[in-house]
């Protein structure tokens, strides 16, 4: 047997797996208080904010791509499908088994297929979450079941391939913004310029914007360590798709800010003031503005760094609603421990390894040239 | 049944914390007294200014916000005014504790299968027709229990009969939609603290969900039949312009169709 080289990285994620695994040992002997900082005034933290929250919006690029090249049929983007959907279920697998972590009764987590509550909107997320995590699972079905060669079942997805994007899409508008929906019972412990009536529509939008940049930084990222990517045209046309996103949202959240009166707010040094316009920098403005440069627009580097921006200021975004934002109203302080902190991360090492994994050894990288040969098109057409 | 609830007058505690000893006792909770409500005491006494007292414990809301957003359903409002808990249901995700505009409900941060823990008003006791330990305790009347009703009417002839004891408010009343239990006090309670926010709306919390939740439906059906047709559409142009293809192809083989 050979053994695996040693090199930076491995170490790095050899590291990591073994103080997650730690924590995950602590956390299910001895319960959340002695891995987390939480407390009874701050019951929420980084797993809810990042793992979940954050989580289930960076793979949002899965169903933009479905409705895409499903419903609109735009077949130039094929190629980018795969790999969305890829990660979209990928990250869904892991909000769930970050929810696993998070939740205190981690067993039950199934109690709301047979517990109900329609007033609740965790109950509408959790629903449409597991009902999407389905749907993703059997539109990526059709990548193993190609590679195991059984037809019949990849045919069988092929039929159910167009409800399946429509519920997919459906699915998805619902949860992304039911998501900020969350967030609008706390209209007295949310600051003032993250809580609006329109907190749903904000993270909506923002979840549109965040899937296209994730879509750009994978293939990125792919064509840097697997050898395989995604045309450049395509990428750029989803840039181009991304700053009208952009656009219209920071023209919305400034007309919202003023309707409520608060827009003077983002000028104040105030913690949060400075937190908000950060992440609204960094969100929007910023990727904004270098998208409108041609030489930006056309260039890997360009888009791969806009797309940086872009994720970066959407977690902040996140971390800022769920977290910050109800700091000054909970009467006390809260910074992830460090067993947290380790969790997600180790979590996002695993998702990255698993994409890792998929991309070499399934058909997830299908370039457009092959699709004139033939036979293949059937595949494709999946 | 009729509205059970709970009369806090400030201005009549004195901090004994008989209340808290009680729901110790009956809640078999370990007796030693604790600075703020936690998942092993239900209810506490605080002194916030030079002896003035606030007993916190779970209002009661009238349309209560853990109930709306608990995702299992494990709150309910019972006819007789508590707001009870069903640990065998909750999933223990603490959206409760998060939303709650009280900060009421607590949890078990130190077990292994932890559950939320809060006042649920004696609701064994109400419903045979007792009152709650607490209120059973209380020595001075500081808390006095009864049909809300009436005991929005003593709180009004109390503040009534000594305007100069009073601040004409009855906190409660008509806070996040009303409360079981409601607060009476000489000072002005925004100087008060927890649980006195005099920024909470009149409306209850819940139908601020609800006015996002409600769309749901129309969602659904209209993004259903939208998406439907817009595929209909796109499919459809694909098949006429293959069709176009091939009659071309067609055209180009057998060199008919051109112009002679």
């Amino acid at each position: 047997m050979k053994l695996p080289k040693v090199t930076f990285w491995r170490i790095v994620i050899a590291a990591i797996t073994i103080l997650g695994l730690y924590y995950t040992f602590i956390r299910y002997t001895k319960g959340l208080g002695a891995v987390t900082n939480l407390s009874n005034k701050y019951p929420w933290g980084l797993w809810v904010g990042f793992d979940v929250v954050t989580g289930v919006g960076l793979a949002a690029g899965a169903f933009i791509i479905a409705l895409t090249v499903y419903i609109f049929r735009i077949d130039d983007y094929k190629p980018i499908l795969r790999p969305a959907i890829l990660t979209g279920f990928l990250g869904y697998s892991l909000v769930a088994v970050g929810l696993l972590y998070d939740l205190g009764k981690w067993f039950d987590v199934w109690h709301p297929i047979v517990f109900w509550n329609p007033h609740s909107v965790m109950f509408e997320v959790a629903w449409c979450v597991m009902l999407y995590l389905t749907v993703l699972g059997l539109e990526f079905s059709t990548v193993v079941f190609e590679r195991l060669k059984m037809h019949r079942l990849n045919h069988l997805i092929h039929i159910m391939i167009i409800p399946l994007s429509i519920l997919g899409v459906i699915l998805s508008t619902l949860h992304q913004s039911s998501l900020g929906s969350l967030f609008l019972i706390v209209p007295t412990k949310l600051y003032a310029l993250w809580y609006s009536p329109y907190l749903p529509l904000f993270f909506f939008i923002s979840a549109v914007s965040v899937g296209l940049a994730m879509v750009t930084m994978e293939s990125f990222l792919s064509m840097r360590f697997l050898g395989k990517g995604i045309e450049l045209n395509l990428l750029n046309g989803l840039a181009r798709v991304n700053v009208l996103v952009m656009a219209f949202y920071l023209t919305l959240k400034t007309l919202d800010l003023a309707g409520r009166g608060v827009l003077g707010d983002i000028m104040s040094t105030r913690f949060e003031s400075i937190m908000f316009d950060i992440e609204t920098l960094v969100q929007v403005v910023i990727p904004f503005l270098l998208l409108l440069i041609p030489a930006v627009r056309t260039s890997a580097k360009g888009l791969f760094v806009t797309s940086l921006f872009i994720v970066i200021g959407f977690i902040m975004n996140r971390l800022d609603v769920a977290i910050t934002g109800v700091e000054a109203s909970s009467g006390t302080t809260y910074f992830p421990a460090f067993g947290e902190i380790m969790i997600s991360v180790f979590l996002v090492t695993m998702g990255f390894l698993a994409f890792a994994f998929a991309a070499k050894y399934f058909n997830v990288f299908v370039h457009v040239k092959e699709k004139e040969e033939g036979p293949v098109e059937i595949i494709h057409d999946v | 049944m009729a509205k059970m609830g709970i009369l806090i007058d400030i201005n009549k505690c004195i901090g004994c914390g008989a209340c808290e000893k009680a729901c110790k006792m009956r809640n078999d909770l370990p007796v030693d007294l604790e600075n703020n409500l936690s998942a092993t005491a239900y209810t506490v006494v605080q002194e916030r200014l030079p002896n003035t007292y606030v007993r916190r414990m779970c209002m009661h809301c009238e349309n209560p916000t853990c109930v709306s957003v608990c995702p299992v359903g494990a709150f309910t409002k019972t006819a007789a005014g508590p707001v009870i808990y069903d640990k065998g249901k909750c999933i223990g995700c603490r959206y409760c504790m998060y939303s709650c505009p009280f900060s009421v409900p607590k949890y078990q941060w130190d077990r292994v299968v932890p559950y939320i823990q809060k006042c649920y008003l004696c609701a064994d006791r109400v419903a045979e027709g007792s009152e709650p330990a607490c209120t059973a305790a209380c020595p001075t009347g500081a808390s006095i229990f009864g049909e809300r009703d009436t005991l929005i009417e003593e709180a009004q002839k109390r503040i009534k009969d000594n305007p100069d004891k009073y601040v004409d408010h009855i906190y409660g009343l008509h806070e996040v939609g009303g409360t079981s239990v409601l607060y009476i006090s000489s000072v002005p309670f925004e100087k008060l603290g927890e649980p006195f926010n005099i920024n909470l709306p009149d409306k209850p919390l819940p139908m601020y969900t609800w006015a996002a939740l409600e769309k749901v439906p129309t969602i659904v059906v209209v993004g259903g039949v939208v998406l439907t047709g817009i595929w209909w559409i796109t499919s459809r142009r694909d098949e006429v312009k293959k069709f176009e293809i091939k009659h071309k192809e067609k055209k180009k083989l057998t060199g008919k169709g051109d112009k002679p």
